[in-house]
């Protein structure tokens, strides 16, 4: 059975159709057309399909589609301002926190939600807060140091 | 399949009772989505109790500390009442997954699904929580224990549905403690896990005390022998080592990738000796 979902996604009224045993991460992906969100394991552990739902991030692929009624959904479509990317995006490019860039979406929501809660994390709190993300290339390093800056930066701003 | 997001709970009895076929409650959906993605299940109503104001409160009274059943894991480890009333029982809830997870997973359905591994189970049985269960007969209340029969089956009948689990008032000197073995740090399911809550008195002796352990056996199980062990004692290498082997004599294990029945049952006692100390300590017990 299909339904109609009212929802927002990144600022904008959105409605779409959705099967009542579809998830959200589908939804997004065949519905809405935002490719930004990624499957890697449909399982809740690899956290490619991180999208921030009602100020909460979640797996996307573990939320059905019709809960989103009414909801708030942020997804990395929504994090730059047209051209200008968001800093968490120019930091991963410029400490080269990326190769393959399929996790690349997950660990930017990820981090956004830490930063969001806590301005100022410690290495530590950064490794556990993405810990719910799996970077096959990377070996985190890179991340960890790209959110680090990206902290340092809009701590300034 | 079929979607339904009742905003009261007898609405959400009367889908679930009046439900034909296959018909599962969602709270986080951590479990139940990976289930039916999977294709381990099918089913034909699908009942969403987030839409349900009661089932996200946490509140505190004189008969203790209830939690709603859709009440999120992560939304615990920002309860500051409930965690210092509780700690091992957030520590416990707070094991499960990422934060990802966290944002959407609860101890209800850690409950209802039922896996012998569930962290929070064991923590519940130390604590002496109770279910809140709601059907159409009405309501009834059930020791966390008593909830799982065995690996993914509960003794919930059609129509019931947990809404909230009960803590009971917190004692004066008293704490409890929640520790699980994993290979990860993160992201991984107990071999063994073991959580204790205690009771002391003035002159440091025990005078109350609970043993619980997860992943040893086809549900999480409570360790009388462990208990009998601490109460009436202080918290000395011998009572340590009785609460040891105690708690390893009541190891029925499984033989499985992650860990052997001789591996879970030697590390069920030293887990259950650390949770010992880490309660007593919080309770603030000196030797």
């Amino acid at each position: 059975m299909t339904n109609l979902v009212n929802t927002n996604i990144n600022g904008d009224a959105v409605g779409f159709a959705c099967e009542a045993d579809e998830t959200l991460l589908d939804a997004l992906r065949n519905r809405v057309g935002l490719k930004g969100v990624k499957e890697g394991c449909g399982t809740g552990d690899c956290g490619a399909c991180s999208v921030i739902l009602d100020g909460t991030l979640v797996c996307s692929c573990l939320v059905l589609g019709m809960e989103v009624e009414g909801r708030t959904v942020e997804t990395v479509e929504g994090l730059s301002n047209g051209a200008e990317l968001h800093t968490l995006q120019s930091k991963f490019i410029e400490h080269a926190a990326l190769q393959c860039g399929i996790c690349t979406p997950g660990f930017l929501m990820a981090a956004k939600a830490l930063l969001k809660n806590n301005p100022d994390p410690s290495e530590e709190e950064i490794r556990y807060a993405l810990a719910g993300n799996l970077c096959r290339c990377t070996g985190y390093d890179k991340i960890v140091r790209a959110v680090q800056a990206t902290a340092a930066e809009l701590r300034e701003a | 399949m079929r979607y339904e997001a009742p905003l009261t709970t007898p609405e959400a009895v009367e889908l679930l009772a009046s439900a034909k076929g296959r018909v599962h409650v969602l709270a986080g959906g951590t479990d139940l989505i990976v289930r039916m993605k999977g294709g381990f299940i099918e089913p034909d109503v699908v009942v969403d109790i987030k839409r349900i104001k009661d089932m996200h409160v946490i509140r505190k009274s004189a008969a203790g500390i209830s939690i709603g059943a859709a009440t999120s894991c992560g939304a615990m480890g920002k309860h500051s009442v409930l965690k210092k009333a509780w700690p091992g029982v957030v520590e416990a809830a707070n094991l499960i997954g990422s934060d990802q997870v966290q944002g959407r997973c609860t101890m209800a359905g850690n409950l209802c699904n039922a896996s012998p591994a569930a962290d929070s189970v064991p923590a519940l049985i130390a604590a002496g929580a109770q279910v809140l269960i709601v059907g159409p007969r009405g309501e009834r209340r059930l020791p966390v224990e008593k909830l799982a029969t065995g690996p993914g089956k509960t003794s919930l009948k059609k129509g019931e549905l947990v809404t909230a689990i009960e803590l009971p008032p917190r004692k004066v000197r008293s704490a409890d403690a929640y520790l699980r073995f994993t290979p990860r740090t993160e992201m991984d399911i107990a071999v063994v896990s073991a959580a204790v809550n205690l009771t002391i008195d003035r002159k440091n002796v025990i005078t109350d005390a609970r043993v619980a352990l997860g992943a040893v056996a086809i549900k999480a199980i409570r360790v009388p022998a462990a208990e009998k062990a601490l109460i009436g004692n202080t918290l000395n290498e011998e009572t340590l080592a009785a609460v040891a082997k105690a708690c390893s004599a009541a190891c029925k294990p499984i033989d499985d990738k992650r860990g052997t029945v001789e591996y879970r049952t030697r590390v069920a006692g030293v887990l259950a000796k650390r949770a010992a100390q880490a309660a007593w300590t919080r309770a603030g017990g000196k030797a």
